[in-house]
């Protein structure tokens, strides 16, 4: 944005203030006052306390830390996979890969025990295989299972964010190298990955923050011996009441984000180099000789283990049923219909459409909400001044921010009309939008660095307004990174069951909500529905994504 | 790029109109499909109060709509996360109520509550027909609605195939044919987990405790974070023969459960719950009317009515726990399955708040450490 005036810059910040001050700041002050009254009459509630921080902390950034780095290391053969190759049913497989990011947990721990726990698919495959009288492999309470569980959860950002930048890569620099002597891996290592730092780095930081505040995953899978930080806040605000303790956890964790955003931003610098638009298909290629396809197709079949088996086995659960005495499982879509009868008559119960009505609607709002903020943050950071970077901060902090201290900070505030969910019925997809944010941010900002400056003045030149530079260069630019980030916000709304389930309200129940609902008693019908609703989350999404990321025009 | 960004604005926004519109004709359809009445009709009334409960709370429509035609209020329900959260969220709130009822607090919690100034007694003259041992708090701050009891549940059909006797109290655990065979849930962050730690202190007493956790862990014992887990991951029922493990900590309404929410009928239920003495602990559950409600005549009435004879009929087909209101008789869901606990833990609330803290951290020492 060239000439603009400097009062000009500061309505771009406004919006994007303001809604953080109401929505993240406000709640949070308000539970740290509370929490720290609560500190003043009863100290930190236990002598043990220090230690319980200090063990919660250690373990926390030792399982992101190595969850990120199992994520990465997947991440980048993947990204490379969608950026520079064309396959067959390349479309279904990428919103396939993105699927697993919008389960909820207890979805994911079924489906994952069902193929990994000691009477799943993949152990009966080698109990059979070499004869062994015991499954092999452990999943339960392990730290394995955690990590499995992260990868599977947030491969698709790396996917994304990467495999997006590394398809707008402009390929004469790597041709360049190659002329010039350099062998694939060098050209690799010494060109491509440093143009790619910039969306590494992003992806890296989103992966970690997501691992570091991940709560129902280290609670189902890891079980009682792994305990994070968030895992102890839970446990110290709604088990042991013992609110003190809590805000010195949460205040911590905020710590630990604030200091890897500057560190971010330290390491993020100035290294923008020029995105410029691709034509649709200029960087990928069919598989050239029997290496590149071996190679493609040792990704899909890996990725599709990981990614869709367990999906799969959802899918399955989800339509089987044992009559009693029997051995063999029938096909039946008796789950499905019965998610449609209201059989005891209850007040609580949760029609299908109705579920899936409400989660669309607020997902939708949450991309528009997210995109139209996003963009004005990814705008306002352009100039980077000291301010920039400060309020650039300010804008990341959620999503390294305590969900259960957020839910509680919604509680303070947002529980009397006209503020309350009731009332207001909007506060849930911005409470959405809120943690979705970040992620659009860190996605589109990389892009709006790289627009090529020369483009926007050559274009004044000739005399195109603020507004024809803005829809002509800028947004055909930001299209994909555009895109990418408003299908995670899409996502993030649709699976989320975290901080906003503190705001939820029997009367407008979502899909997680009707799952979690299922889950909480016994039965065999209980199950199956619970399964067959999980099946209906995916296939909305699926179809969701589907249709949003095939606006693209393709020539 | 225009076009593109039209197509896909029109495509949004068609999607939110469809999916809004949608709904209306469909859910009438939908209540056809049930074969059953269509829904009850949304009126609004005089007046309003809101009732602040856990996830758990279950009630029939007709229920609460009898209710809210007699007392001309509509009743509106603010579902707070298990009793902790709940409980949690009543505190937070305390000085500005954000609703005039609270069910939801149980027995382990009810002093911490009664502690934190919460409610306003209230002597409903519907306690008469309550057992005394269950009116746990000292002024009728909180009042018992409904009790159920934390046992052990087991998979006949394994026990039965392998020829394993069912497992008759805490003692009977401690043997080498119950190796790897028991999933209990953490204390500390269920409390299906800590009814049933507190039934084992209740019977071994403080001091012999934890030796019996320290057998039962070197016959395999299995702890998961919470009921879901343990259920629904491990017990057998779900997570089949191979690796499920055939008894596991639930209620001794879960075989009733199982029986209802079958496909098909089934001759008997295919659980079934160990129920001999002192082996299943009582989880009582409680409403009070939070203090600061602008509405104490309409809570009054709502809970009398929690009381009373609709709402507790209500609560076994609903809610799968026990009435406390000595004139309603034994529910009809429960006779198919093999009784229910006659003498269950009842342990002094003030004690539980006292102890739990550290019996919860010494469980963990020497149970998970």
């Amino acid at each position: 944005m060239l000439n603009k005036r400097p009062s000009m810059r500061w309505l771009l910040w406004l919006m994007p203030l303001a809604f953080m001050a109401v929505f993240f700041y406000h709640p949070l002050v308000r539970v740290f006052e509370r929490m720290l009254r609560a500190v003043a009459v009863t100290g930190l509630g236990t002598p043990n306390a220090l230690r319980i921080i200090i063990r919660a902390l250690t373990f926390t950034l030792w399982q992101a830390g190595l969850s990120t780095l199992l994520t990465m290391l997947l991440g980048l053969p993947a990204a490379y996979l969608f950026a520079r190759f064309r396959f067959p049913g390349k479309r279904v497989f990428s919103v396939l890969f993105t699927l697993p990011f919008i389960l909820p947990t207890v979805v994911v721990v079924t489906a994952f025990t069902a193929t990994l726990g000691a009477g799943g698919w993949v152990n009966q495959a080698l109990m059979n295989l070499f004869n062994l009288a015991r499954p092999p492999l452990s999943f339960t309470n392990t730290l394995g299972a955690i990590l499995l569980v992260h990868v599977f959860y947030n491969l698709a950002i790396v996917i994304r964010v990467v495999g997006s930048a590394w398809s707008q890569l402009d390929l004469k620099t790597v041709h360049a190298a190659r002329v010039l002597g350099a062998s694939p891996w060098r050209a690799l290592r010494e060109v491509t990955l440093p143009l790619l730092r910039p969306s590494l780095l992003a992806a890296a930081v989103l992966v970690f923050l997501f691992d570091f505040t991940s709560f129902a995953v280290i609670l189902m899978l890891g079980g009682p011996r792994f305990s994070t930080l968030e895992v102890e806040i839970y446990l110290q605000a709604l088990n042991l009441l013992n609110l003190p303790l809590a805000a010195a956890l949460a205040a911590v964790q905020l710590g630990v984000t604030l200091l890897l955003t500057i560190l971010y931003q330290q390491v993020q610098g100035l290294s923008n180099l020029p995105l410029l638009p691709r034509l649709h298909g200029e960087t990928t290629r069919t598989p050239r000789n029997w290496a590149e396809t071996a190679f493609v197709a040792l990704m899909l079949v890996l990725l599709v283990i990981l990614l869709v088996l367990p999906l799969g086995v959802l899918l399955l659960r989800s339509v089987q049923y044992t009559p009693p005495g029997s051995q063999q499982p029938q096909l039946t879509l008796l789950y499905f219909r019965e998610l449609f009868v209201n059989r005891r008559g209850s007040l609580f119960y949760v029609a299908p459409i109705q579920a899936v009505r409400n989660s669309l609607i607020y997902a939708v709002l949450t991309m528009v909400f997210s995109l139209v903020l996003g963009y004005q943050i990814a705008y306002a950071f352009e100039h980077r001044t000291v301010l920039a970077r400060w309020l650039e901060t300010a804008v990341m902090l959620p999503l390294g921010a305590s969900p259960i201290t957020l839910g509680l900070g919604f509680i303070l505030v947002f529980s009397r009309p006209p503020w309350d969910p009731g009332s207001f019925p909007l506060l849930i997809p911005l409470a959405h939008t809120l943690i979705a944010l970040p992620m659009v941010v860190r996605t589109l900002q990389p892009a709006v660095n790289s627009i090529p400056h020369s483009l926007r003045a050559s274009a004044a030149v000739l005399g195109a307004s603020p507004l024809q530079r803005w829809l002509r260069i800028d947004l055909p630019i930001l299209s994909k990174p555009a895109l990418t980030a408003g299908l995670f916000a899409f996502a993030v709304s649709l699976g989320e069951f975290g901080a906003t389930s503190f705001l939820a309200r029997p009367e407008n129940p979502t899909m997680p909500t009707a799952i979690f609902r299922f889950f909480s008693q016994p039965g065999v019908l209980n199950f199956g529905q619970a399964m067959a609703m999980s099946v209906i989350l995916l296939v909305i999404c699926a179809v969701s994504f589907f249709v949003i990321e095939n606006r693209q025009k393709s020539p | 790029m225009k076009k593109t960004i039209k197509t896909l604005l029109i495509v949004l926004v068609i999607l939110v109109m469809v999916a809004a519109c949608r709904a209306k004709p469909e859910e009438e359809q939908v209540s056809e499909l049930a074969g059953e009445p269509t829904a009850l009709p949304q009126v609004d009334r005089t007046h309003k109060m809101s009732v602040l409960v856990h996830d758990s709370f279950a009630v029939s429509e007709a229920v609460i709509f009898a209710f809210e035609e007699a007392n001309d209020v509509n009743v509106s329900f603010i579902k707070a996360g298990d009793a902790g959260a709940a409980l949690n969220r009543a505190i937070l709130t305390k000085d500005a109520p954000i609703a005039d009822v609270f069910y939801g607090v149980d027995n382990t919690f009810l002093s911490r509550a009664i502690e934190e100034d919460l409610f306003e007694a209230y002597d409903s003259p519907l306690l008469a027909d309550i057992d005394d041992r269950l009116k746990q708090a000292p002024n009728n701050e909180a009042l018992p609605v409904d009790f159920g009891d934390v046992c052990l549940n087991y998979d006949k059909a394994i026990l039965n195939e392998d020829n394993i006797p069912v497992p008759t109290g805490f003692e009977s655990l401690t043997n080498e044919m119950y190796r790897d065979m028991l999933v209990v849930q953490n204390p500390a962050t269920s409390s299906t987990g800590l009814a049933f730690l507190l039934a084992t202190i209740d019977y071994f007493g403080e001091d012999g405790y934890l030796d019996y956790w320290r057998a039962l862990q070197s016959y395999g014992l299995l702890v998961v974070n919470d009921w879901e887990t343990a259920y629904y991951g491990h017990f057998s029922r779900y997570a089949g023969e191979q690796s499920g493990r055939p008894i596991v900590v639930s209620y001794a309404t879960s075989p009733a459960a199982e029986l209802i929410f079958s496909p098909e009928p089934l001759e008997e239920a295919p659980t079934a719950a160990v129920l001999t003495r002192g082996t299943c602990f009582r989880q009582i559950e409680f409403v009070g009317i939070l203090k600061g409600t602008q509405q104490r005549e309409l809570a009054e009435k709502f809970v009398d009515f929690m009381l009373d004879e609709p709402f507790q009929n209500d609560i076994a087909p609903q809610m799968f726990m026990m009435p406390v209101n000595n004139r309603v008789p034994t529910p009809l869901i429960y006779d198919d399955i093999e009784g229910m606990p006659l003498f269950p833990v009842l342990m002094d609330p003030d004690l539980i708040a006292e102890k739990r803290d550290a019996w919860i951290e010494e469980w963990t020492e020497a149970v998970l450490r």
